[in-house]
């Protein structure tokens, strides 16, 4: 480096500010952390180690309170069985929120697919497996126009899936009459419709085809997030989507694709409802999409985007299930499963911004 | 050094706003293997200048070079495709992503065969090789975890990898923008070494920057820019600081002579 043989100054007042910030080098070195300090890289490394805590906590919690009852796989799997709706459109709610979105019309686009399947299977005596097959697809195009709306016309996610939450459900009851297929009726002609509720027996614990395909999605997710250049490039859009389109990523791309796997993920939660309650019935889950929200948050995923994980929503899931359950067993008023899960909200909130608060 | 063909030139570049002539017939020239600093007063048309050479911009007339070849870009993806890494005042990094997952955000490397090919399985482990490669060779491992959270980093150490970033994946010519403008005296030394490293590892650098000592530290030449063009190109060994700061003030004019 050639030196400038004009400005000695400079290097002097480099020389005497670097040995005033000497002082301060010291913040780079290994320091002393306090015990809450320590707690806190942990949680900002691992985000659903919090929620996970919280699941075995209650677990826990609930054994003490109501006994072994609460404890036995019959249960268990009972709760399994409860969550596996939201715990579906919880993965469809977890990959908008983490591009910093929200999806208030996962429970319209859910009832919307089902009136499709059992109307085209039912009174059209489509094949099942086409019946099906356009019902996830509605549940896909219900998502491209939500995707649509908030890219290309650039709408706040907020505002699109609030409007689309009411078109989605004014269609499902136009398209069904407000009428209700019967169980009976899908059952003569369509059972494959139901078959996700096909349950069988391990340890004493009742599994449905449908819970086991729930947690499969889950794996499916997973993969896609953390093993994927698609996955990467979901987390960087919400994290800074400035950035990421600065570093190459075309992120309405990105948010486009989101929104469309969404509404297909919301197709499959479709096929589950009916495989639980066994009926079609537009009336039933349309509000769903609050407590997908509920999971998403009490898993840990910030509603400020980019940060969070597919399986804390599974957690999220199985807190308000092993709560609700467990306050029904412990013969407690419904009221108050509400206020309590309303509590969790509020906590994993607080929790989750006090963890955001990014370097230790 | 006028004799070689330059990296990346530009010239009669014109770029109006309305009323407003942001580049005004400006020329521009980078040659290999140096640091070429930009100043200018706010409103000399700089960011213009580096924006029409980065793809963010495109000029009304003009003509921009790459090693003597004309170009056009439309967007910054397509400079960037051609070799020109603009490290942007904002970083342009993913905070809640590691290093690692940063240094090769939106052009990831996929595992070979099968996995890589149907599942799209991404090669993490030869991506964290690389990229302790990379940060190595620039004298950056003091970094511990190459997974570790940018946001977890301090200043200097997010410039050191939007820096890494710009001079990996075969860049031919890296650009800062005020790199050294939110960091602190030990972080900014740093980042100028860093400088140093890239420019000595044969990748051209250009520089804009307002710090007077931190420009006259790096720079090989320094292009003045004033009233929408170049005012003079200066080296740091002929001229003093308060020479560059009349050119660019208005108060001397001057020949291009340095050039």
């Amino acid at each position: 480096m050639t030196q400038s043989k004009s400005n000695p100054s400079v290097s002097d007042h480099e020389r005497i500010a670097e040995s005033v910030s000497g002082t301060l080098a010291k913040r780079n070195e290994p320091e002393v952390q306090t015990g809450l300090q320590r707690l806190h890289r942990f949680f900002h490394a691992n985000p659903t180690a919090a929620p996970a805590i919280v699941l075995l906590a209650a677990i826990a919690a609930f054994t003490m309170i109501v006994g072994e009852r609460f404890l036995a796989p019959f249960n268990l799997s009972l709760v399994l069985q409860q969550v596996t709706i939201i715990g579906t459109l919880g993965i469809a709610q977890t990959l908008i929120i983490l591009t910093m979105g929200i999806d208030l019309s996962v429970g319209a686009i859910m009832v919307l697919s089902t009136v499709v399947m059992g109307r085209m299977a039912v009174e059209f005596g489509l094949p099942p497996a086409l019946a099906v097959t356009l019902g996830l697809g509605m549940g896909a195009l219900c998502g491209a126009i939500n995707g649509a709306l908030v890219t290309k016309v650039k709408l706040p996610p907020f505002i699109v899936t609030l409007g689309t939450w009411n078109i989605f459900f004014a269609l499902n009851l136009w398209y069904s009459k407000s009428e209700t297929i019967r169980s009976q009726d899908i059952e003569a002609t369509a059972p494959l419709l139901q078959w996700m509720g096909t349950s069988f027996e391990v340890f004493g614990a009742r599994l449905t085809y449908g819970s086991l395909l729930m947690l499969a999605l889950f794996g499916l997710v997973w993969y896609a997030l953390n093993w994927t250049a698609w996955g990467r490039h979901v987390y960087a859009t919400g994290d800074d989507k400035d950035a990421a389109e600065l570093a190459g990523i075309r992120t309405q791309r990105v948010l486009m694709s989101i929104y469309v796997v969404a509404g297909l993920v919301c197709g499959v939660a479709a096929w589950l409802m009916i495989g639980r309650i066994g009926s079609v019935s537009p009336q039933v889950g349309f509000m769903s999409n609050l407590d997908s929200i509920t999971a998403v948050v009490i898993g840990g995923t910030s509603l400020f985007g980019g940060r969070g994980s597919i399986f804390g929503t599974l957690i999220g899931a199985l807190i308000v299930g092993i709560f609700r359950n467990g306050l029904a067993l412990a013969g407690v008023d419904v009221l108050w499963q509400e206020f309590t899960v309303g509590l969790l909200i509020i906590v994993a909130v607080a929790i989750d911004q006090w963890i955001r608060r990014a370097s230790a | 050094m006028s004799n070689a063909t330059p990296v990346l030139s530009a010239k009669g570049l014109v770029k109006r706003f309305g009323r407003v002539t942001a580049l005004d017939e400006t020329d521009f020239e980078l040659y290999p293997g140096e640091v070429l600093a930009v100043i200018g007063d706010n409103g000399a048309g700089k960011s213009s200048l580096i924006k029409a050479l980065s793809g963010a911009l495109t000029p009304d007339a003009g003509e921009i070079r790459m090693n003597g070849e004309p170009v056009s870009f439309s967007s910054p993806m397509q400079a960037r495709e051609a070799g020109i890494e603009t490290v942007y005042q904002t970083l342009a990094v993913s905070p809640a992503l590691g290093i690692s997952d940063n240094l090769f955000l939106g052009r990831e490397l996929r595992k070979p065969g099968i996995l890589g090919s149907v599942f799209r399985m991404l090669d993490k482990a030869e991506m964290r090789r690389q990229a302790t490669q990379q940060l190595s060779d620039l004298g950056l491992l003091t970094i511990q975890n190459i997974n570790q959270a940018v946001e977890t980093l301090s200043g200097g150490q997010r410039q050191g990898v939007a820096v890494a970033r710009s001079a990996a994946f075969g860049s031919k010519v890296v650009i800062l923008d005020e790199p050294t403008a939110a960091l602190g005296v030990k972080e900014s030394r740093r980042v100028l070494n860093l400088i140093k490293d890239v420019r000595d590892r044969g990748l051209p650098v250009v520089l804009i920057s307002h710090n007077m000592p931190h420009v006259f530290e790096v720079a090989d030449r320094i292009h003045v820019h004033r009233l929408g063009k170049r005012a003079a190109v200066i080296r740091p060994d002929t001229h003093t600081m308060s020479d560059a700061v009349a050119i660019m003030t208005g108060a001397v004019e001057v020949e291009s002579d340095a050039a």
